[in-house]
């Protein structure tokens, strides 16, 4: 096997990878742009993947799944709404707690449903995203480096992969050119200029973490029926922190944030590659580097060692008018 | 008490029989108020008088318990900022409601976009910025991004929102509080363009010189209650100084002379900046000797607060140098501060000198709590505590006399003894006080002033910081004026009021 | 008048308050119960049977709270210091590095009771040093310390992972965990605790680190109201600018704070490590650490609290271990949901119920 197709099946499986981090790290892009801490991403994920799963393994249609996936992940989100906008609760908490609901919920309602230990039961094939070979992917294959680029990392991924680079742009055009972007990057910044003219505060909030379920519900949708066939215990694994990671480290800019999920999507496949192979004079590297990098990398990034990342200004702290 | 208004000119807001009262505070009481169309009118009194409370009423910020708000001559209610923009009210707030890391551009658009999407507003709003350029001589860049700007140019962002929005009428909170004075001439020069072009301007304030300066018309409020509208043209300064303060019981301190020794504390070219970076404190020397009181008078937002801070050590000077006793302390922390005889009583006790939550005798040791009598080594004697608690509770005719309450439940002036209590029982050398009487009742201002003559008796260098000038006059030995970050003039205790206060606005040294 | 501001009496804020908030926790949890078809009454029953009924169960109920109680402690330290530390269950990961290697290094050679103060020494030195860099970036560089906390829970996870599966493996076998300490590296069962109330610990692997937890207990409530070190702390949590005035430093405090809260979370690895499985495995502090944040909130940040709110999710994880076996249908997952609940509505949803018992107690004290 030469380089250039080792590099290309790690950049595909990278792709991979990185698609749940990019849905989960839009959607906190879009709460924590409002002023909403969100750390609560890994439990939207999971409770959004399990009721996929369930959707599609009842009905059989992978859509159905999708819309369950991102109705249970926003219902998610108005309750983190509900502790941290109308009961002006701690974020963070609100986030832990809603994480914790999300992981026992989904197994305890699996094996009363399923019985099959928290794994929801195999979702048959027309419940579930599979890949789709663009055109001309075979006679492409044979052209030199752009064929099996084509072939294998740009052809031959699910649906759900296409609309997740898709959403970059729609999120960055969102933010920045409508009302909706501009008056919900302002209450994250300082609510006091937003209630002022005269918007609702709470509603816009309120709306940013529709957004934000929305984008997980598409996450965990991927994770089940796109990813695999099934829910599968606590199948997030961590997910939903990596994001959060990649967000911070991408400075909550929509671009950015899809190249630190490649990133970390690519360091999670270079790490599966790696397993058990060695470097010419360096000898075996651990896998748990490449796995630990990513949270280093914001550690690093987080110390304003690479340039500053300034969150949000009024993130984290509930708005009150009275002064 | 309404003005009366020549037939021919048309009120633009009247208020009539504003009432609020938040829990136990009767903020504003049966308030009537006609300003008259294409006018600047000001509005002034003292601190917590209620001018902020009615125009927060009058922009939807707060709802009013009783009383009606009629604009051209029609009643409306005004049930949040929304009601008061369409009705064409406009308000630039004290702190600005602008988002920092927006342009100018998107500052002004934020909340009247012109549509969902942003692209046909922003070319809309660009082309109406540049009229109200033009028209009102606002120049600001729309792209420039507001944090970089100057708070000149931020608060003209302000008043480019409430244009924007069609505001006929333009409240405007305490404007040059933040402002250098080139900044407040420009800011009134627009002011003035504004109201011949027809708009109505309210103007907010406690700076006597800007009514004067600016105003039409001024109504003057005392402790919630509106008591009296001119002409700005048929009253003088002296009056609306009265009417603000009201027939005030003098509080009359007993004083002899000074009798000053040694120099104590010494101050030397103490420069000091703000997180912004702006020089708050701006080369700034003088010396209190032993058994004197000095006061700094001034409006409030000159420099004095940072002043204080940086001798207390809070604050990082900029440059320059403090002494105390002859010994340099610049760059000492507030707990080596205390160890070399200096005590401070802050300006903020809910903020700075003390814990809310704490019980009364864990506040009674705050800045004083490694000191061994409180418990020996790293653990703290309980008993000691409150014990030496009880002593100053007594002695200081605290009330509740309980050092297991709670710090919040506390009045005012019990809270200030508190405080006033814990710093002057460790018979500093130093004394520095910031508003010592602020929020306090008349009972504990004439304790407090009492103890702070005793501490000049004594034989202790105390420095007075106080934006009541009654307070600096009755107890200083010396006064130096603060203006715009530096010492502006000095007098002796028996300056005029009138001579101290054309100093403080910065017209004579 | 907004009821923010009324004072409530410190019976009701403690007392009635969290109770309150359990109770709406449990009647969630119910309601899932319920939804799967089964008796919410009869799963109670079961789990507090399960937990308390016998000897063993007690010894395996004692055995989860110790490790509440030292994460729960550490949760508690930090956020009287301000300081909201969610990163307790990657310090008491690597804490169990610490204790390990004292066992190891000292089982062949000394007994228990001499091996016992420096596994004690090494598991808090070690979960402090997880603590460090977090609270170094937060006290000199601003770094949000909720976030770098929740990365070094990965970090040391892989860490840890890594020197299990590569270095502290025994050779030649499958499982990632080093080898059985012997006698002198393993804490003693507490077979005479349980026998004194009648019962048999059986077995139920309750050790001597629960003696260790409740004098810890105490440490902390000396450290938090009786010495300067906790006035400090405290006050810097209550009101920055207060303490910034009284000369209280701001970078030296949260140092302090967040090591102290980091050694008590690398302590908990001694109850699994030393006093139960007698070797260092993977993953062995399952969740401890995120449950002390639900045992802080719930006990108030209160050693004694924290004792009451420990044994409640001791009880919680044994009763549903037990549950499970009497109720196939419902798995031991239930507990991480209740768990999660009393999160929400002790931690977040505090205040939701706060204006209707103001106006409650109003109405019937008159005033």
């Amino acid at each position: 096997m030469d380089y250039f197709d080792i590099f290309i099946g790690i950049l595909g499986s990278a792709i991979r990878l990185s698609i749940p981090l990019l849905f989960t790290a839009l959607a906190g892009l879009f709460s924590e742009r409002a002023g909403i801490f969100d750390i609560g991403l890994e439990g939207k994920m999971l409770v959004s993947a399990f009721a996929s799963a369930c959707a599609a393994y009842w009905t059989g249609n992978a859509w159905l799944g999708l819309m369950a996936g991102i109705v249970v992940a926003i219902a998610f989100s108005f309750l983190h709404g509900f502790a941290s906008i109308t009961n002006r609760g701690n974020q963070i908490v609100s986030g832990v707690a809603l994480n914790f609901v999300a992981a026992g919920l989904t197994i305890v309602l699996g094996q009363a449903w399923f019985g099959q230990g928290g794994r929801t039961a195999q979702v048959p094939g027309s419940g579930r995203f599979t890949p789709i070979i663009l055109p001309g992917a075979d006679a492409m294959r044979e052209v030199p480096i752009l064929g099996p680029l084509y072939a294998n990392v740009i052809s031959g991924n699910n649906i759900l992969t296409y609309i997740a680079f898709l959403m970059v742009p729609i999120s960055w055009w969102v933010l920045y050119r409508t009302r909706f972007g501009l008056r919900l990057r302002a209450v994250g910044e300082n609510p006091g200029a937003v209630d002022t003219a005269g918007i609702s505060v709470s509603w816009l909030r309120y709306r940013a973490l529709i957004v934000t379920g929305f984008l997980a519900g598409f996450a965990g949708t991927y994770l089940a029926i796109a990813q695999s066939a099934a829910f599968i215990n606590n199948m997030s694994a961590g997910k939903g922190y990596i994001a959060l990671a990649a967000l911070i480290f991408a400075k909550w800019k929509p671009v950015p944030v899809m190249l630190a999920c490649l990133l970390f999507g690519f360091l999670d496949a270079f790490a599966n590659f790696m397993q058990g192979k060695s470097i010419p004079l360096i000898g075996e590297v651990p896998v748990q580097i490449f796995q630990a990098l990513p949270y280093i990398l914001t550690c690093v990034l987080l110390a304003g060692f690479i340039g500053i990342a300034r969150p949000p200004k009024a993130g984290g702290v509930p708005y009150t008018k009275e002064r | 008490m309404s003005l009366d208004l020549p037939k021919e000119i048309e009120p633009a807001i009247e208020l009539v029989g504003i009432d609020k009262k938040f829990g136990a505070v009767h903020a504003n009481k049966n308030i009537n108020l006609t300003v008259a169309k294409g006018s600047i009118h000001g509005i002034i009194g003292e601190n917590g008088a209620g001018k902020s409370t009615l125009m927060s009423i009058l922009y939807g910020f707060y709802h009013a318990d009783h009383g009606e708000i009629r604009i051209s001559g029609k009643p409306i209610s005004i049930r949040d900022s929304q009601a008061a923009i369409a009705a064409g009210i406009g308000m630039v707030h004290q702190h600005f409601m602008l988002v920092e890391n927006f342009t100018v551009l998107e500052n002004v658009m934020l909340g009247a976009e012109g549509g969902q999407l942003l692209r046909k507003g922003v070319a809309s709003a660009r082309k109406e910025l540049k009229h109200l350029e033009d028209d009102y001589g606002l120049e600001v860049d729309p792209d420039a991004v507001v944090e970089e700007l100057p708070v000149g140019s931020q608060q003209r962002v302000e008043i480019l929102k409430a244009l924007y929005r069609g505001a006929e009428i333009l409240i405007l909170d305490e404007p040059t509080g933040v402002l250098t004075p080139a900044e407040a001439d420009h800011l009134f020069k627009v002011l003035r363009v504004l109201r011949d072009q027809g708009k109505t301007i309210i103007l907010i304030t406690h700076k006597l010189r800007e009514i004067m300066a600016i105003t039409d018309t001024v109504s003057v409020m005392r402790r919630g209650e509106m008591v009296a509208t001119r002409k700005t043209s048929e009253t003088t300064v002296e009056e609306l100084a009265e009417l603000m303060v009201g027939r005030r019981v003098l509080l009359h301190v007993e004083k002899g002379d000074a009798n000053p020794g040694r120099v104590l504390l010494s101050v030397r070219n103490l420069s000091v900046k703000d997180a912004r970076g702006v020089t708050m404190v701006d080369n700034v020397s003088f010396d209190v000797r032993a058994g004197e009181i000095v006061g700094i008078a001034g409006v409030a937002g000159n420099g004095q607060s940072e002043l204080l801070e940086a001798i207390a050590g809070i604050r990082k000077p900029a440059s320059g140098e403090i002494f105390i006793d002859g010994n340099p302390v610049a760059g000492i922390d507030p707990a080596g501060l205390r160890d070399l005889g200096l005590a401070h009583i802050p300006e903020d006790r809910h903020h700075m000198g003390l814990v809310l939550k704490f019980e009364e005798y864990e506040n009674s040791i705050l800045g004083y709590h490694r000191d061994q009598r409180y418990g020996r080594g790293a653990m703290l004697d309980l008993d000691a505590m409150r014990k030496d608690a009880e002593e100053k509770i007594a002695k200081y005719d605290i009330r509740p006399p309980n050092p297991r309450l709670k710090t919040a439940n506390f009045s005012g002036g019990n809270q200030q003894k508190i405080v006033v209590a814990r710093e002057i029982e460790r018979d500093p050398n130093v004394l520095i006080i910031g508003q010592p009487t602020r929020g306090v009742d008349i009972g504990a201002i004439e304790f407090i002033h009492k103890r702070i003559i005793d501490m000049r008796d004594a034989g202790k260098a105390v420095l007075l910081v106080s934006v009541e000038l009654d307070e600096i006059r009755s107890l200083s030995d010396r006064i130096l004026v603060m203006f715009a970050g530096k010492v502006v003039g000095e007098k002796t205790g028996d300056a005029g009021e009138q001579t101290l206060g054309l100093m403080m606005a910065g017209i004579a040294a | 008048m907004s009821t923010a501001s009324v004072q409530l009496p410190a019976w009701i804020n403690y007392g009635v308050i969290p109770l309150l908030n359990l109770v709406l926790a449990f009647f969630f949890s119910g309601l899932v119960v319920w939804a799967i078809g089964e008796s919410p009454i009869e799963a109670l029953r079961l789990l507090l049977i399960g937990a308390l009924g016998r000897g063993e169960g007690i010894g395996f109920t004692l055995f989860y709270a110790t490790s509440f109680i030292f994460t729960g402690l550490s949760v508690a330290v930090a956020i009287h210091a301000g300081l909201f530390n969610i990163g307790s269950e990657g310090q008491a990961y690597l804490g169990g590095l610490g204790a390990a290697l004292v066992a190891l290094s000292l089982d062949r050679y000394v007994p228990w009771y001499v091996t016992m103060p420096f596994a004690v020494v090494g598991a808090a030195l070690f979960g402090a040093a997880c603590a460090a860099i977090p609270a170094w970036l937060q006290a000199k560089r601003g770094s949000h310390i909720v976030i770098t906390t929740i990365m070094f829970n990965f970090i040391t996870s892989s860490l840890m992972n890594y020197l299990l599966v590569r270095v502290l493996i025994v050779p030649g076998k499958m499982a990632p965990e080093t080898r059985t300490f012997l006698e002198g590296g393993q804490l003693p069962k507490l077979d005479w605790l349980i026998s004194m109330f009648g019962g048999k610990l059986g077995a139920a692997p309750l050790n001597f680190s629960f003696l260790i937890a409740l004098v810890m207990c105490f440490l902390v409530w000396v450290l938090i109201w009786r010495t300067k070190l906790g006035y400090e702390m405290r006050t810097l949590g209550i009101s920055p600018t207060a303490a910034s005035y009284a000369g209280i430093p701001y970078a030296k405090i949260v140092m302090i704070a967040m090591l102290i809260s980091g050694g008590l979370a690398g302590m908990m690895a001694l109850n699994p490590v030393m006093g139960a499985s007698a070797r260092l495995q993977i993953e062995f502090v399952g969740g401890a650490g995120f449950v002390g944040i639900a045992v802080s909130l719930m006990g108030r940040n209160h050693p004694v609290g924290i004792i009451l709110a420990a044994l409640l999710f001791g009880i919680l994880y044994q009763g549903g271990a037990e549950l499970s076996f009497d109720m196939p249908s419902i798995t031991r997952d239930m507990i991480v949901v209740i768990q999660g609940l009393v999160i929400l509505f002790a931690g977040a949803l505090e205040y939701m119920l706060r204006p209707a018992i103001v106006r409650l107690y109003q109405q019937i004290s008159g005033k």
